[in-house]
């Protein structure tokens, strides 16, 4: 167990490692009730986050999710969020548990204007996340929902086990799975029937350190490591989430479209460490011996048997015509720059 | 976590056993598991004159790096070289198949070990242990 933004979370259940195998190969069953919820309900609550957000929240369909950003009116990152559009006028916001409270006292400030109320449902919600290749078929068993039906980033209300659930094909492991979100005095219940169905499949509870390895291979970037208030979406990548052409305003819009056409500081790379030694968040990269950014997050990859990390280089850095290493603990090691993701699922 | 009662331990999580003048040292079943999987271990050289307290070797898990600290004063003469090819060791048999290295220790005017006076005994460490957790 350890202690994560006031929870107390699972680190491991046992192997961290076989853990991650399971959900790359089976499915994996993640307790994720520390992520934050947010209710923004109202005629006017698409609208207001069109405005709070970078994202064309409005213009998804009911039964839609959306992968989207919270940014600062200097264009830094908030946190990083999925919206799910639950009704016509009701939608779900996900928050980092250690953002959670800045992103509530932001959507409320930015949706004053609108026709629109902001609620934390965090308590209201216990988050039960089933990964891996057999989750539809682990799933499905326990489920009025057709969930071969549901469509990749879709959600639906339904029952799991008995019990009323949002349950919403999406994950944070780079595998196909659900996410199900149900009250917290139905968790157990949940989790349990979910566990019973799955274990003949090879469905074992997985923690937090198999995430992050499994998020990591994904490419997904990781609040605090990849994104924060003194980094753009544009240096990690993910410009695409900012929706210049959205009707209306948005918080951090002059901003981010100045940081749009300008070249970005750094960015954010994938790096093959060749060595057995993890290169972790902090040590410095270097470009022909020159100190030239710093790793946000590293890890051994147990699907690819050798230690990934991502790193923010310099922008005036040429990475490609020169030779990269990492310092780890006092050693210099070579390193490869890598496409990200590490790892895509065949589909 | 099993704590063998025949063993000493130092503050930070290693164990010793003697025989002789050779000293095998590991790292415990609870710091094994604090440290989750294993995948890289990095051990002082044979030949290597080490000195206890010192840090003389790295442990590396998915999640984090540790440093491993020498319990004893002298010179290694064997290293675990199956854990260059499986770290896992570690965590499978923390005791046994996983221990780390071994190092030969001055003899005190008894002609036994002259071991540090403040390694602990299996109770001692298991006070500490709980008082961690």
């Amino acid at each position: 167990m350890t202690s994560f933004a006031g929870w107390q979370m699972p680190l491991r259940y046992g192997s961290e490692t076989a853990e991650h195998q399971a959900v790359r190969h089976a499915a994996g069953l993640f307790d994720l009730s520390h992520m934050g919820e947010i209710v923004v309900r109202g005629p006017g609550a698409g609208e207001a986050l069109d405005y709070a957000l970078t994202g064309f929240i409005s213009a998804l369909r009911p039964g839609r999710a959306r992968y989207t950003m919270i940014c600062a009116a200097d264009g830094g990152v908030l946190d990083d969020l999925v919206v799910y559009r639950q009704g016509e006028q009701e939608y779900l916001v996900i928050a980092n548990a250690s953002n959670t409270s800045v992103v509530l006292s932001s959507l409320e400030a930015r949706a004053a204007g609108f026709d629109a109320v902001v609620a934390d449902a965090t308590d209201d919600y216990a988050l039960i996340a089933v990964q891996g290749p057999e989750a539809a078929g682990i799933l499905s068993g326990l489920t009025d929902l057709d969930l071969g039906a549901m469509k990749y980033y879709a959600g639906a209300f339904g029952l799991v086990a008995g019990r009323p659930c949002w349950v919403a094909r999406t994950g944070y492991t780079g595998e196909d799975g659900f996410e199900v979100y149900c009250r917290p005095a139905d968790a157990v219940a949940v989790w349990e029937a979910i566990a019973a169905e799955g274990a003949p499949a090879g469905l074992v509870p997985a923690g937090l350190a198999a995430r992050d390895t499994l998020r990591l291979e994904a490419g997904m970037p990781l609040y605090g490591n990849e994104l924060g208030p003194d980094m753009t979406p544009f240096e990690a990548g993910l410009g695409r989430v900012v929706k210049f052409d959205k009707p209306g305003d948005f918080v951090g819009r002059s901003a981010l479209l100045a940081l749009a056409s300008a070249a970005p500081a750094r960015r954010l790379v994938g790096l093959t460490i060749q060595s057995r030694r993890v290169a972790r968040h902090g040590y410095p990269v270097l470009a022909d011996g020159v100190v030239c950014g710093t790793v946000t997050s590293g890890a051994p990859s147990p699907t690819l048997g050798h230690p990934i990390a991502m790193a923010y280089l310099n922008a005036s850095t040429d990475a490609r015509d020169a030779v990269l290493t990492v310092g780890i603990r006092g050693e210099t090691v070579p390193a490869q720059l890598t496409d990200l993701p590490f790892y895509s699922r065949s589909r | 976590m099993s704590i063998p009662a025949e063993l000493r331990y130092t503050a930070e999580h290693e164990w010793v056993s003697v025989e002789g003048t050779v000293a095998s040292v590991g790292i415990t079943d609870y710091a094994a598991q604090q440290l989750g999987d294993v995948v890289y271990v990095s051990l002082p050289q044979v030949g290597a004159t080490v000195a206890a307290g010192e840090p003389c070797g790295e442990v590396e898990s998915v999640k984090s790096v540790s440093d491993l600290y020498c319990p004893v004063d002298g010179e290694v003469t064997e290293v675990n070289a199956e854990l260059e090819d499986d770290p896992s060791l570690v965590n499978a048999e923390p005791y046994t198949a996983g221990w780390m290295f071994r190092v030969r220790v001055a003899q005190d005017s008894n002609g036994e070990a002259a071991m540090p006076p403040d390694l602990l005994s299996a109770a001692e460490y298991e006070e500490l242990t709980k008082s961690a957790s």
